[in-house]
């Protein structure tokens, strides 16, 4: 139990010296995960909604690999990633490895079927609520995609919340792919493995607080976000 | 004035869903002005023919065509469900949506969505979600809907069912107002009362197919078949 309360105090402490490594993690922490988010919703978003209004031969396969790809294992993503953008990669003369950039490409692979999958199942239901009279109105595949985007954004905001839940908890990848090198790749999350590894629980634990705390705290903007309809007005 | 839409021609349209047989072979044809009631029973096709009609479904057999292409066609057109769809967004967003698809001006949406608004009596609701209004008030709100781009064909799946007489009151005037103003409706119901206030001619389809057509008049005083006989007078028809 002294372990917690050394945490919780370690925590209270950092937070209110806001103590400069800390804010700099944090704050690396909500770029990286953040940025991979506004990517992976730039793609999942289009994509989620696309496979519900569109019929084409090998739909079910692809919904059904897209669902299969949420369970991602991130080592692995962080592997392939590590692979690809090491010096003798494809990628290897873009020099990225080790840097935040790299970071973001992970989580985006890792995120992006799982906002994808949520899209598609939101927007399915959405679809079938307004596919008559959208064919009606003769609107294109395009004008589609755009009204359920819009008119879903209450369903989507959720998706794009458990993307950056995701996100923003991963370790294996972003700590393969960044390297975790101080004021340069270190986040909360690869900050947390390092204190616990040298035995820090105390630190580790005020840490982890700190990145509970910030989980929360864009789950809280996401859902006064979401609120798009307020005292009967839209 | 006769829309170049019209006419519109079905020939030899059947529709089939797998093993059953659901409309046709139809053969008929929509011109001139004024409105035209699909009557018949439940399952007898009427929505069916409407959809292909409109070109919502398509027939497994026969052709459609109109008096324009196709695309331009059903453009000119709209159609309102029997159970009224409605975005989820508000009344006003509702009304502008067709304009925005068309990419009409700012200024002019915002103004004829608020027309349109004040004409179904939902003016001091423009920010209202429109998925909170009532049963009438929703079914209001998709004929705006669909008669704010003056389509010159109009569909209307059964639009006063479950509604009240108040209501009806209602859809029935912007119908007639519709048709005043040179929009050519072909409209689904099985209400006979509201068939002979509003019809110009009529058609009845019994089993999936078209049973018997006439002018408004005497299609209601002087039927020829005794199932349409039997129809008018509320009697069972199987």
């Amino acid at each position: 139990m002294s372990d917690i309360f050394d945490g919780l105090a370690a925590a209270f402490w950092l937070l209110v010296t806001l103590e400069p490594n800390l804010v700099e993690i944090s704050l690396r922490s909500l770029q990286v995960s953040l940025t991979a988010l506004a990517v992976a919703c730039a793609i999942a978003l289009p994509l989620g909604t696309w496979l519900a209004v569109q019929r084409f031969r090998y739909r079910r396969v692809t919904i059904a690999t897209l669902n299969a790809l949420m369970g991602l294992p991130p080592v692995v993503v962080g592997l392939i990633v590590y692979i690809l953008f090491s010096r003798s990669g494809p990628f290897g003369v873009l020099g990225l490895l080790f840097t935040p950039t790299a970071m973001i490409i992970a989580q985006v692979v890792i995120i992006t079927p799982l906002i994808a999958s949520i899209t598609h199942q939101a927007m399915r239901d959405l679809w079938a609520e307004y596919h008559d009279l959208l064919i009606s109105l003769k609107t294109t595949k395009v004008q589609r995609v755009r009204t359920l985007i819009w008119d879903g954004r209450r369903t989507l905001l959720t998706a794009a919340l458990a993307g950056f839940g995701r996100a923003i908890g991963e370790v294996g990848a972003i700590m393969i792919v960044g390297g975790n090198i101080d004021h340069a790749t270190r986040v909360l999350t690869t900050a947390i493995a390092l204190e616990t590894g040298k035995g820090d629980f105390a630190l580790a634990l005020g840490l982890g607080f700190v990145l509970i705390a910030l989980a929360l705290m864009v789950s809280l903007i996401t859902h006064w976000l979401s609120q798009t309809e307020r005292e009967g007005r839209w | 004035m006769v829309s170049p839409v019209l006419p519109l021609k079905v020939r030899g349209v059947s529709v089939r869903r797998g093993a059953r047989h659901l409309l046709g072979p139809i053969d008929l044809t929509i011109e001139g002005t004024g409105l035209t009631m699909v009557l018949g029973p439940n399952g007898s096709g009427k929505t069916t023919l409407l959809k292909v009609m409109h070109g919502l479904e398509r027939p497994s057999e026969g052709k459609i065509s109109y008096g324009l292409a196709r695309a331009e066609a059903e453009r000119r057109q709209a159609y309102v469900f029997q159970t009224p769809i409605v975005l989820r967004r508000s009344v006003q967003q509702n009304l502008a949506y067709p304009l925005e698809l068309i990419g009409r001006p700012r200024d002019e949406i915002r103004r004829r969505a608020g027309e349109w608004a004040e004409r179904i009596g939902l003016g001091g609701a423009l920010s209202s979600p429109a998925t909170r209004l009532s049963g009438g008030e929703k079914q209001k709100l998709a004929l705006a809907r669909a008669l704010i781009r003056k389509p010159e064909l109009l569909f209307l799946d059964e639009p006063c069912a479950n509604l009240d007489g108040r209501s009806t009151r209602a859809i029935e005037e912007m119908l007639l107002e519709a048709r005043a103003a040179g929009t050519r409706i072909v409209m689904a119901t099985h209400d006979i009362a509201q068939a002979r206030r509003l019809a110009t001619d009529a058609i009845l389809l019994i089993n999936g197919a078209v049973h018997e057509t006439g002018e408004a008049p005497g299609f209601f005083d002087a039927p020829v078949t005794s199932e349409t006989k039997s129809f008018l007078k509320g009697d069972i028809i199987l």
